[in-house]
């Protein structure tokens, strides 16, 4: 069964370690916005939107969500590939795993432009609490 | 390549350790996750667009049906970052033995398990 063809980085050993590098990302940006949240007593909307203008905030934002799809890429693939197969669904597993990982693509793709949008189109906000 | 090799390993077949279930539920809840980050991008989406949006955010996330899904992602989200941190522990070369192995399983759970009870406390109360 070839399936490195649709892996992210088409190597085991290069997704194996972007796996770790970018899973280390999405932990940090957790533990900060959970930390962010936790502390922030009854948050009002000026300040929520200062955090998120902050570009420094605007790129750890961005690098978590690009971290985390390449992170799903790599471990929707690893379970896609263990589960979706010839012996386990027959003849059809194959067609199945490749329009399943296609989408988990096309989704990833869409939560970091999505992502994008909502961090850079922030300036309309922005002149309304100014 | 021979399709008729024979399988000599039948999964179903076999009586799973802890660390099968503990490797099994990283996995479920990964892809619970990757479909949950859409919820939460809409929600920052909505607190950050308006006032009226992020009042009705605030008003969203008193609501018990919402509190309940934050809740079952927080945990997704906190079990899965738990497991996470044990691989890396492992790759680092501690508690790769076979005991060694069974007991980090027990230590996620576990650790995971208060972990989720502070999770329920935080959002609910």
């Amino acid at each position: 069964m070839i399936t490195t063809v649709t892996s992210f980085g088409r190597s085991g050993l290069y997704d194996w370690l972007l796996q770790r590098i970018t899973a280390v990302v999405v932990a940090a940006y957790v533990l900060f916005m959970v930390s962010y949240l936790f502390s922030a007593d009854d948050l009002q909307y000026e300040q929520w939107v200062a955090l998120h203008s902050g570009l420094c905030m605007r790129i750890f934002s961005l690098l978590a969500v690009i971290s985390m799809a390449i992170h799903a890429w790599i471990g929707i693939w690893a379970v896609l590939t263990d589960y979706v197969t010839e012996r386990m669904m027959g003849a059809k597993a194959t067609s199945i795993r490749i329009s399943l990982q296609l989408l988990v693509i096309a989704a990833a793709l869409v939560y970091v432009l999505w992502a994008i949008d909502i961090l850079w189109g922030l300036s309309a906000a922005e002149s309304v609490i100014r | 390549m021979n399709k008729k090799r024979p399988v000599n390993l039948d999964i179903g077949t076999i009586k799973l350790p802890i660390t099968s279930y503990v490797s099994i539920m990283h996995r479920v809840s990964g892809v619970i996750l990757f479909v949950v980050v859409g919820y939460f991008l809409s929600v920052l989406d909505n607190s950050l667009a308006s006032p009226e949006g992020f009042a009705s955010v605030k008003e969203m996330l008193s609501s018990p049906f919402c509190q309940l899904l934050v809740w079952v992602a927080l945990a997704a989200l906190t079990y899965h970052l738990v497991a996470g941190i044990r691989h890396l522990i492992m790759d680092c070369g501690v508690g790769e033995s076979l005991e060694g192995g069974r007991l980090g399983a027990k230590l996620v759970l576990v650790i995971a398990a208060i972990l989720i009870v502070i999770a329920a406390g935080w959002v609910f109360l």
